[in-house]
This record gives C-alpha cells, sequence and structure tokens, in this order.
C-alpha cells in the first residue's frame, strides 16, 4: 500500500495509519489514548526537553534506518544533560507515494529502540507532502527527561585540568551512510553506531557523581564539531592527543580511500565527556564494561589558555588547531 | 613481510629529521621557500603540522595543485548549464560540490530538484550511465596526470557498453607547463620544489628535468607521509646550500623513473595537450588536455553544446598571488576576514585542499 | 590532488582485482596496469590501480632515513 494524502489529512486514513502501525509497534498507555496532548505525571528534579529532526538519506544503513536513530538521538541528548529519558514525540512528514510496508519497518525499528532505551513515545503528528516536495520520509522527535536533584552537567562546568574522554571508536554512523548514499562501494564491516546511551551514561554518574563535569552527543560534525563548540562555550583550550583517539581500523581504512577525516564524520552511539582528572580511571573503567563504551579512551584534556581553540597534537608531536568541519563532509578526489 | 606506511609517520624519526634540519638551516644562514604543487601535499603538511615545527627561515609555499581552485568558475556554469538538461545527471568527486560558478555550485542546484551525484571514480558514471539509458551522465573530469588516464579508460569502457549517454566534461590540468609557467620571469620566487608523488607515479621523473637542467633549482618528487615531506626539506636545503640542484625522488616505493607509461599511453589515446586557463593564473600553454578528435563524441562541451562563460576574480582577490608562491594566505586582506571557508570570495578558500583554506581550518 | 592509497590484491579476474585495504576492500579497475597479481600491493586512486607499491623499497627508504638521520644525531 502506498501512502496516500488521505494519510495526513486527519480521518478514517489517518487513524488506521496510526492505530495500524505506529500504535502496533511502539503504542503504550499514554499514547493510546490518541488525545491532542499526552497527559504526564509532573516529576521531582528539572526537567529536560529536546528536540531533533532526522532526514537522513538512505532512510536504512548498516547497522540501522531513519526511525532507530530518530528515538537514540533524542534519548541521548537528554542523557547527556544527565537526564532520564522518559516521553518523545515524534511527528512524521511522510512523501505521497510512500511504500506503507517500508513506514511499518520504521515504525518498528522506533519501537525497539524505545524499548532498549526505556522510554515511551506518547505523543506523535503525521503528515503527507505531496510528491517531490518529502525526499521519502522526514522524522522529528522531541524528549522530556528528568533531572535529579544535585545533577549538574554543564559546558560552564568545565575546567582546566579536566580529562576528555571519548566513549569509543569514531565516524562508524558517518561513513556507513555515505558508502550507501554514493554507492562507494566499500565492503567492510562498517556499520551505524547508533544507540541509545542512557544506560551507560547513567551507570558513569553513578560512580562518579560530581566528578563529571559535562557530556556531548557526537553527531554530524564529528568530534571536531562538538569539541569546537565546547571549546568556544567554556572558554578554555583544548588539548588532544590525535593517537589517543579511538578508530578503527576499518574506518581509518575507509576514511583514507575517501578522504575523510575521521574527526568530522558523523556518530550516533557516541559521546565526549569532560570530568576531573582523578576520576578518569573510574570513569573509562565504567565505560568499557558497557556493550556501547568498550572502545572509550582518554584523548586529552582541558588547557588553561583563555579563548583558545581545540590544538590537536599530531602524529609527529606538532600541533594543529581542530575546527569543526565545514559544511557535508564527502569523499574528496585531492 | 607486508607493505606498511606506518614507519612513515614514525615520531621519534621525524624528530630527528627535524633537528638535521634545523642544524642545516641555520648552518645555511640564509631563507628558504619552497613550493608544494600537489593538493594532497597542502593538506598533509597541514594535518601534520609540519609548518609549525619548521625553521624560521625555511617557508613552505602552496602552488597550483589544488585542481578545484585552478578550475575557472565558468566550468563550473557549464556544468550547471548541463545539470539544466531534461534527463541529466552531473556526476562528479565531492570537491567540486560546492565550487561556485557566476551561477552558483552544483550543490545549490542540487537543492533546485537537478541530479547531482558523487562518485568516487568515473567508472561509477558510466555505470550510472549504463543503468539508465534514458538519462545522460555528464562527469566533470577535473584533476591532474593521476586523474586524467581515468577518464581516459571511462570512455573507453563507455565506448566498449556502445553508451550513447555517457560525457565528460574535459577540465584536467597539467603540472610541468604549470611548473614552467612558474618560473617564467616574474614568477614565483622559490628555491626548490616538492614534487607531486602520484602525478609522479603515473608520468615518472622526465618531465621535471628541465627544472634542474634550465631553471637551477633543486625539486624532490615526495610521497605524503610526514617522513617523506620532512626529508624532501632536508634534501632541499641541502642541495640549495651544496648548490647542487637536482631532481631527486624520494618516494621510490610508488614513483618509478619511468612512472606508468601504460596509464601515459591510454591518456594519449583519448586525449591531447591544449592551452588551458588556470584560474588566478590566466592561460598557461599546453597545459589542460581536450578530447582528441576520434573521441570528441564523449566531449560534454561539444556534443551538448556547453558554453563555458569567463568570469572576473572577486574584488581585492588575491589568490593569484598566493598560488604562485607570491604572498602567503596570511597577507591577503581578505584572509579570513572578507574571504572563509563558508563564503569564500577567491579559489584558495573554495576547497579544503586550498592554500588559504588549509591555512584557515589546521590553524597557520 | 591525488588522494591514493596502497591496498593487497586479494583476486584478479580480466582487468579488475579485489583489493583489500585493511579492513575493507573494493573492486579496483586494472585497466591502467596490467600483470597485477594477487599478493601485490598496488596504490589506488579513484577506483583505479596506478602502480604497484615495492615493499623493498619502502623498506630501502625507511632504512635510508634512520642511516641518514639517526647516525647524525646531534650530541
Amino acid at each position: 500500500m502506498k501512502i496516500t494524502s488521505a494519510h495526513g489529512a486527519g480521518g478514517k486514513a489517518t487513524s488506521e495509519l496510526i492505530v495500524g502501525i505506529f500504535l502496533k509497534h511502539f503504542g503504550n498507555p499514554a499514547l493510546s489514548l490518541l488525545e491532542d496532548a499526552a497527559e504526564l505525571p509532573v516529576p521531582r528534579g528539572r526537567i529536560a526537553f529536546t528536540t531533533d529532526s532526522y532526514v537522513v538519506s538512505p532512510l536504512f544503513f548498516p547497522g540501522g534506518d531513519i526511525g532507530h536513530i530518530a528515538v537514540c538521538g533524542t534519548v541521548n541528548d537528554l542523557a547527556v544533560k544527565g537526564a532520564e529519558p522518559k516521553w518523545l514525540s515524534c511527528a512524521f512528514i511522510i512523501e505521497e507515494g510512500f511504500d506503507a510496508d517500508v513506514l511499518e519497518r520504521i515504525a518498528r525499528s522506533m519501537g525497539k529502540a524505545a524499548a532498549a532505551a526505556g522510554v515511551q513515545i506518547v505523543t506523535g503528528d503525521t503528515k503527507v507532502v505531496e510528491k517531490g516536495k518529502g525526499d521519502g520520509l522526514f522524522i522529528n522527535t522531541s524528549g522530556v527527561g528528568v533531572i535529579a536533584d544535585g545533577v549538574n552537567l554543564s559546558v560552564s562546568g568545565i575546567k582546566p585540568g579536566d580529562c576528555v574522554i571519548v566513549s569509543g571508536s569514531l565516524a562508524e554512523h558517518g561513513l556507513a551512510v555515505m558508502n550507501e548514499r554514493h554507492s562507494l562501494g566499500l565492503k567492510s564491516g562498517i556499520k551505524s553506531d547508533g544507540a541509545p546511551l542512557n544506560g551507560m551514561i547513567a551507570e558513569v554518574l553513578a560512580a562518579c557523581p560530581h566528578g563529571v563535569h559535562a557530556m556531548r552527543d557526537l553527531t554530524r560534525g564529528g568530534l571536531a564539531s562538538a569539541l569546537a563548540d565546547m571549546c568556544a562555550s567554556c572558554g578554555f583550550s583544548f588539548e588532544i592527543e590525535e593517537k589517543l583517539i579511538p578508530v578503527s581500523v576499518a574506518v581509518r581504512s575507509a576514511c583514507g580511500i575517501l578522504g575523510i577525516d575521521p574527526l568530522s564524520a558523523a556518530n550516533e552511539g557516541k559521546i565526549c565527556l569532560f570530568c576531573a582528572p582523578d576520576c578518569a580511571e573510574k570513569v573509562l573503567s565504567v565505560l568499557k564494561k558497557n556493550a556501547y563504551g568498550k572502545d572509550a579512551a582518554a584523548v586529552g584534556f582541558v588547557g588553561d589558555k583563555a579563548g583558545g581553540p581545540v590544538y590537536l597534537k599530531t602524529a609527529i608531536g606538532s600541533k594543529r588547531v581542530l575546527r569543526a568541519p565545514d559544511g557535508e563532509v564527502l569523499p574528496r578526489i585531492c | 613481510m607486508t607493505y606498511n606506511e606506518k614507519p612513515f609517520s614514525d615520531s621519534a624519526l621525524a624528530k630527528r629529521m627535524l633537528e638535521k634540519l634545523y642544524d642545516s638551516a641555520q648552518s645555511a644562514g640564509r631563507n628558504f621557500s619552497f613550493m608544494e604543487v600537489c593538493g594532497t601535499h597542502t593538506m598533509a603538511i597541514a594535518k601534520s603540522g609540519i609548518r609549525a615545527v619548521l625553521p624560521e627561515n625555511v617557508r613552505l609555499l602552496s602552488g597550483p595543485g589544488c585542481p578545484v581552485c585552478v578550475t575557472p568558475p565558468g566550468v563550473i556554469d557549464a556544468l550547471l548549464q548541463a545539470a539544466a538538461l531534461p534527463g541529466a545527471v552531473i556526476a562528479g568527486f565531492g570537491d567540486m560540490l560546492r565550487v561556485r560558478g557566476a551561477n552558483g555550485a552544483l550543490e545549490d542546484c542540487r537543492l533546485k530538484g537537478a541530479d547531482v551525484r558523487v562518485v568516487y571514480s568515473p567508472l561509477d558514471a558510466v555505470a550510472i550511465a549504463e543503468q539508465n539509458p534514458r538519462k545522460t551522465v555528464i562527469f566533470a573530469g577535473v584533476g591532474f596526470e593521476t586523474t586524467a588516464p581515468l577518464s581516459a579508460c571511462a570512455v573507453k569502457k563507455a565506448k566498449a557498453l556502445k553508451l550513447k549517454n555517457f560525457y565528460v566534461y574535459p577540465a584536467f590540468k597539467l603540472v610541468p607547463p604549470a611548473l614552467r609557467a612558474l618560473l617564467a620571469p616574474g614568477g614565483a620566487a622559490v628555491d626548490g620544489f616538492i614534487l607531486p608523488g602520484h602525478v609522479s607515479a603515473v608520468i615518472g621523473l622526465e618531465p621535471y628535468r628541465f627544472i634542474p637542467a634550465e631553471f637551477r633549482l633543486p625539486c624532490v618528487v615526495a610521497g605524503f607521509e610526514p617522513l617523506d615531506i620532512l626529508h624532501a626539506v632536508n634534501r632541499l636545503v641541502s642541495m640549495v646550500s651544496e648548490n647542487k640542484p637536482a631532481l631527486e625522488n624520494e618516494y621510490s616505493r610508488a614513483v618509478k623513473p619511468e612512472g606508468n607509461p601504460q596509464a601515459v599511453r591510454l591518456l594519449r589515446e583519448v586525449f591531447e595537450p591544449a592551452d588551458a586557463r588556470w584560474r588566478a593564473i590566466g592561460v598557461i600553454p599546453a597545459s589542460g588536455l581536450v578530447f582528441r578528435q576520434e573521441w570528441e563524441e564523449f566531449d560534454a562541451a561539444l556534443s551538448l553544446s556547453l558554453s563555458e562563460p569567463l568570469s572576473p576574480e572577486p574584488q581585492g582577490c588575491r589568490c593569484g598571488e598566493v598560488i604562485t608562491g607570491k604572498i602567503t594566505p596570511k597577507q591577503c586582506p581578505l584572509f579570513k576576514t572578507a574571504c572563509t571557508p563558508s563564503a569564500p570570495a577567491g579559489p584558495c578558500m573554495v576547497s579544503s585542499e586550498g592554500a588559504c583554506a588549509a591555512w584557515f581550518h589546521y590553524g597557520e | 590532488m591525488c588522494l591514493a592509497v596502497p591496498g593487497k590484491v586479494l583476486s584478479v579476474k580480466d582487468s579488475a582485482a579485489e583489493v583489500d585495504f585493511g579492513g575493507v576492500a573494493r573492486s579496483v579497475s586494472l585497466d591502467m596496469l596490467s600483470g597485477v597479481k594477487p599478493g601485490d600491493y598496488v596504490l589506488v586512486h579513484a577506483g583505479f590501480a596506478v602502480q604497484v607499491l615495492s615493499e623493498d623499497e619502502a623498506l630501502k627508504t625507511i632504512q635510508c632515513f634512520r642511516e641518514i638521520y639517526e647516525a647524525a644525531q646531534l650530541p
């Protein structure tokens, strides 16, 4: 069956879609009421609220799909603020003519991801746009989480001397998607690393409740973007060492072939975190015990140069400045 | 034993090379300016942070070695014309997507619904043509002597497959004529060249003999790892100090003196040299490639009646002086102010391998 | 202007080779380089093998670097 404009019109077709696909795969008491707004208990502590839109193409790639990352990405954005992710919304913008079976595959994937993350999708929306106006499917997810008292993760808490830790191997999602999207023909085990990290992050915070100062979900623009942003916000220089950054052999080879910088390519299941130096060892040990953090590594520390950039110590022991990539990361010839 | 490039970034050996360089540069008591003419070298130097640790009196300049930077904007405009043709697919390397012609970049016309695709290999463009007989596939033929033979092979494959919907827009450039133009009177004030490793893997060493022979300048064909580059710089300093200019090859693991004659034959079978316009420099004789008559049916410009308009460089842009080594990016008044990677004024900032973009990104 | 990387030839069929780049494999054209055999290392640019790589020369080059620079260590 193909999705038509009727499915977005709010009438019978829309209800059938919602019940037949969305409720079937990620239904829960709140969502099943299908009211204009979900009614939720006010939690103790502070509320964390985030939103993200997913426009990845292709929709399916080794290791994941748009639905999976739509749930995990929003869960992770809440988790890196120290919040326990609770409730998500999801809005679908579907292009006319889209295959309903494919939509169901994606909904199933979202249901699985939500269950794995321990969150519920409690409200949603469906719109259908004319053929040619939508690239298949776009998904927006917004998420609400709860930050317990005493948890304060913020870039403003980053101090000189803090250890910078990366939770695992970089650039896997970016390369998996790029290979599919541009039919680059690379055969490898590289898969998108999309994963819900809230469990792993909770373990880290439980082990070091006061030593972890800030965290950031690594997504588009890679580690380079995340570090450049955080550096600019916190106002201190960062001293990172290139040889310490975890990159798998296959990713390194693929980046070499395509001329991609692994520090600039996208991730979907990795974080960077800043912690006091005396709990770095503990943090690393907790991360490494978790399936999503087994390749975690300390990659550098926060310097004391005011307004300083991110410095990267190179293979030969020299230094260069690490900046966010400029625009979409693409394979090059040069 | 397996072939391995890792030893070529050994930091202990790099340190020794730098110590030797400092010693030689200091004893020489003069300034040195060496130019590299390969975008991949520009990147390798920037990424490894070599420039930051060179002695003060040794300068590395980036020459016109970035194919995207030296491609006139008119080429992009011609490709944009092609993109507007019914059923057209523009296929090119990722480097090309954000270069702006007078009428925008290929990336922009993709936003308006044009079919623009990034490919890893020109053979992938041939495959698109084969799989889509009702589409017209135009491959953006940009690059130097390493890349041009690949397009020649792609064209030959298209012919063998009897494809009538595959074209190449030829915008290839040749390195030795550009070097000669750089050394003409009033040209770059350089003491020697780091020569492109992979172009040389194809063309061999002969085409560079004129550099020491006619101009008494040393040059070293170098690989792309830190040790390759540091050794090349050391050799250039020594050759200048001893006044013994010569052509050396430190990339012997990939570059044979005769190069790859099979690749050169393939290139010459399909293409022939012609005068070409280099952005920010002007026309350099016999420095580009055009289709031979027998292969003209694959020429996108001829077969699809595409025209390449001439556009002036932006006001105040000094890229011409940057890529001919007369000034460094920092000395251009537009650098980092009116000219940044997200809003590039001139070609050197356009591609990340351009001299100015590399300086901007890697914090020179 | 010429991003190219080394890869090991795993198999050859007509004028194409399956090349291993270290955890990543890809089909590579041998149109520009005849006489390549499984086990050879080739330099690959945009899906084509452009030259055969010499392990011997690589080792010789490093050896030469060691001789020049390690022997000449400053006190």
